[in-house]
């Protein structure tokens, strides 16, 4: 018995220690381990909202979804790893999440232009509507320099060709909202639907002017509702910061258990490796984005999963005090204190909940880790640190008492 | 005695040595407490909340210049290109913070590229740009007070499950106390309150209500071995001091989490992890003296008013 428990124990010891060495590789990993958000690594995170059309007729779900579309393709341009876009047709809005960003301002020029494309004749008039553009590329000129060649659709073509027919020689304006994006001449009717706009300097610039013809086509024109930009450095500045925040703050817990609750504190520091490994792998798992507060969460749940193990072994002292044996004291504390543990940790939960349903962005991040923790916590407690304190007890029969911290006077 | 535990009062209090009685003393608590509550509530009505961009709206930008500058050259540079607000200085006079309006793209880049010619080269990869239009604020107040409420309505309902309505009543009071606390202070000193300040609100109303549940725990276990003669108050008592120990302890594990984001955390968790120690340690403090004698208060009265007017033996 004496044996068998002390040889459960160093076995236990040891697959944690591997269990540990072995997680650090595939969590921290840049790539495939945890995602890490844009608070962290530098990113953009923007909130377009649709403005209400002029003559007042009310944005469909139809037009959200196409100018989710046409944001969606201008993101892929931007080579961003993970980028996430999420419409809410409530509200009206698109929300787009691009961590790791390298050129924040450049993506958000690229995005905020999200006006309306028209034509324009050299009145000012709409002659064509970008709603009848299908696609826009730029390339090598056949001649020389760079151009933007342009596509319609068949309806487009049509009036693209009657178009050129009447405006021969004359201007033809492309406009983003009321910005004049270019202002071509129109040398001979087009009537198949496959124009060229010539005069780039440099591919860039006919590149850029494609992709805001292409998706400048917008059923609806949107604003910024909300920005929130962080520059590379200060990602890793914050995450600096925070790696340091938790590190001290579990030492500090660390040793505040040793020092007050002796072995089984010892018991709780070991639990707290499991607890951790078990919340970090949830993170993976179900590729939970670690955010400022979503961090500031999990060292919280760490400061409120030792609280498990104080109100557990507070109760088991009481216990002792009145008389029982170091095991039975274990058993009855543990099942009499899981009951208050649940209690008091249902509460808790409730906000979190609350929190995630009500919350945005930071919020919700602070909010899911939070949960998350508290679930696991329980988790934990039950299973694990039950078993290993039986296993420990049970290592010792004459265990003394004060192991526990309670001193039994005669 | 399958359950445990069975300590009498007196036995309660040989084992702690700063033993006094705090349920009798409880008006002394109510009185210390409305002390720290009232100027506060007044500061409150007076002169409110320092309300961040989040609330109000506007635009936020963190640079971080490559050489100390001042807040008098970026004023001006702001008003030249017509726009004012608050500027903060930091970590040696490199970094500021700038508040203004919210800014339209244009405007932004105007004043970036202003300030990169009149005040001093910043380090693109440390900006930080924050923009929140003022629909998105008003909508923040409200998701922030709905939360409250049906966290506030989801708790009282647990606990009449668990326990009975009167203790729920109790908790909430307590909690509501700790709340008032929190933001009467931020509000009494000024300090700028953002999103994150609504999860820390919300986060102590989750977990100081985990520590009075510690307590009430106790006296739901202590309350069903009553016999008829004996005091709720001296039960009440015994089952506060009972709990001490795991009341402190609990609450001190987390107040060393709090600290370490406070100290070592980076700027956005500041005031969100302050707002959070002020609250816990509020918590903490107002499960043993506020929500406890506020349910011996109650089933005082609760106990009177069967017994026909009759006192009762406390």
């Amino acid at each position: 018995m004496r044996r068998g428990n002390i040889i459960k124990l160093v076995a236990l010891v040891l697959l944690v220690v591997a269990a540990v060495a072995l997680s650090i590789k595939p969590l921290m990993d840049p790539e495939k381990g945890i995602l890490l958000g844009l608070d962290l690594r530098g990113g953009v995170h923007l909130v377009l909202q649709a403005e209400p059309n002029e003559d007042g007729t009310p944005i469909t779900n139809d037009d959200i979804d196409k100018a989710k579309a046409i944001i969606e393709k201008r993101v892929n341009d931007l080579g961003v790893s993970e980028p996430i876009v999420q419409s809410d047709y409530d509200k009206k809005r698109i929300v787009i999440d691009l961590a790791g960003v390298t050129d924040p301002d450049k993506a958000v020029d690229i995005l905020k232009t999200t006006a309306k494309l028209t034509f324009r004749d050299p009145q000012g008039n709409i002659v064509l509507e970008g709603d009848d553009l299908k696609d826009a590329k730029g390339g090598q000129g056949q001649a020389s320099g760079y151009v933007v060649n342009l596509s319609f659709s068949s309806e487009g073509a049509k009036k693209f060709g009657e178009l050129t027919t009447q405006l021969i020689g004359q201007k033809l304006g492309v406009y983003l909202d009321e910005d004049l994006l270019t202002n071509p001449t129109v040398n001979t009717p087009i009537l198949n639907g496959q124009a060229e706009i010539t005069g780039y300097a440099t591919l860039e610039e006919a590149a850029n002017d494609a992709v805001l013809m292409r998706s400048g086509s917008l059923p609806v024109s949107m604003s910024i509702a909300e920005k929130r930009q962080v520059g590379a450095s200060l990602g890793v500045d914050s995450l600096n910061k925070s790696i340091y925040a938790g590190a001290y703050g579990v030492i500090f817990i660390f040793l505040f258990m040793l020092i007050f609750y002796r072995v089984p504190g010892a018991v709780a520091n070991f639990s707290l490796f499991v607890y951790a490994l078990i919340v970090l792998w949830i993170f993976w798992m179900f590729r939970v984005v670690l955010t400022l507060p979503g961090i500031a969460g999990f060292i919280l749940s760490v400061g409120m999963a030792v609280d498990f193990n104080i109100i557990i072994y507070e109760r088991v002292k009481e216990e002792i005090r009145a008389g029982k044996s170091l095991r039975a004291g274990v058993e009855s504390g543990f099942s009499r204190a899981f009951i208050t543990v649940i209690d008091a940790h249902v509460t808790t939960l409730i906000a979190a909940i609350t929190l995630f349903y009500f919350g945005t962005g930071a919020i919700q991040g602070f909010a899911l880790t939070l949960g998350i923790g508290i679930i696991v916590t329980l988790f934990t407690g039950i299973t694990f640190t039950r078993q290993v304190l039986r296993w420990v007890v049970g290592a010792n029969q004459k265990m003394n008492t004060t192991w526990f911290g309670v001193r039994r006077d005669a | 005695m399958k359950t445990g535990h069975p300590a009498t009062y007196d036995e309660v209090k040989k084992i702690h040595p700063l033993f006094f009685n705090i349920m009798k003393r409880r008006y002394w608590w109510f009185a210390l407490s409305l002390l720290v509550l009232i100027p506060g509530m007044i500061s409150l009505f007076m002169q409110g909340l320092n309300l961040g961009i989040d609330f109000k709206g506007g635009s936020m930008l963190d640079i971080t210049f490559n050489k100390p500058v001042t807040q008098a050259a970026i004023t001006d540079t702001m008003k030249s290109v017509g726009l004012e607000g608050p500027v903060q200085l930091a970590n040696g006079d490199t970094s500021a913070l700038i508040r203004t309006e919210a800014l339209e793209e244009e405007k932004r880049n105007e004043l970036l590229a202003a300030l990169e010619t009149n005040v001093a080269e910043y380090d693109k990869n440390s900006l930080g740009d924050d923009k929140v239009g003022p629909a998105m604020g008003q909508e923040l107040t409200r998701n922030a007070l709905w939360a409250l409420l049906i966290a506030m309505g989801l708790m009282i309902v647990y606990i009449t499950i668990r326990f009975q309505f009167v203790f729920a009543i109790s908790a909430i009071i307590a909690l509501l106390h700790d709340v008032l606390i929190v933001v009467g202070a931020f509000s009494l000193l000024q300090w700028e309150i953002d999103s994150t300040f609504v999860a820390a609100i919300l986060t102590v109303f989750g977990y100081s209500i985990n520590d009075t549940v510690i307590i009430f725990d106790r006296i739901r276990e202590n309350e069903a071995k009553m016999k008829r003669a004996d005091s709720y108050e001296d039960m009440a008592d015994k089952s506060v001091w009972q709990t001490m120990r795991r009341s402190i302890n609990t609450s001190l594990t987390v107040l060393i989490a709090l600290l370490s984001i406070f100290v070592f955390g980076g700027q956005s968790t500041k005031l969100f992890s302050l707002a959070m120690l002020i609250g816990v340690f509020i918590g903490a403090y107002s499960s043993i003296f506020i929500a406890s004698p506020i349910l011996l208060e109650i089933k005082q009265r609760m106990r009177k008013s069967r017994k026909g007017g009759k006192a009762v033996r406390t």
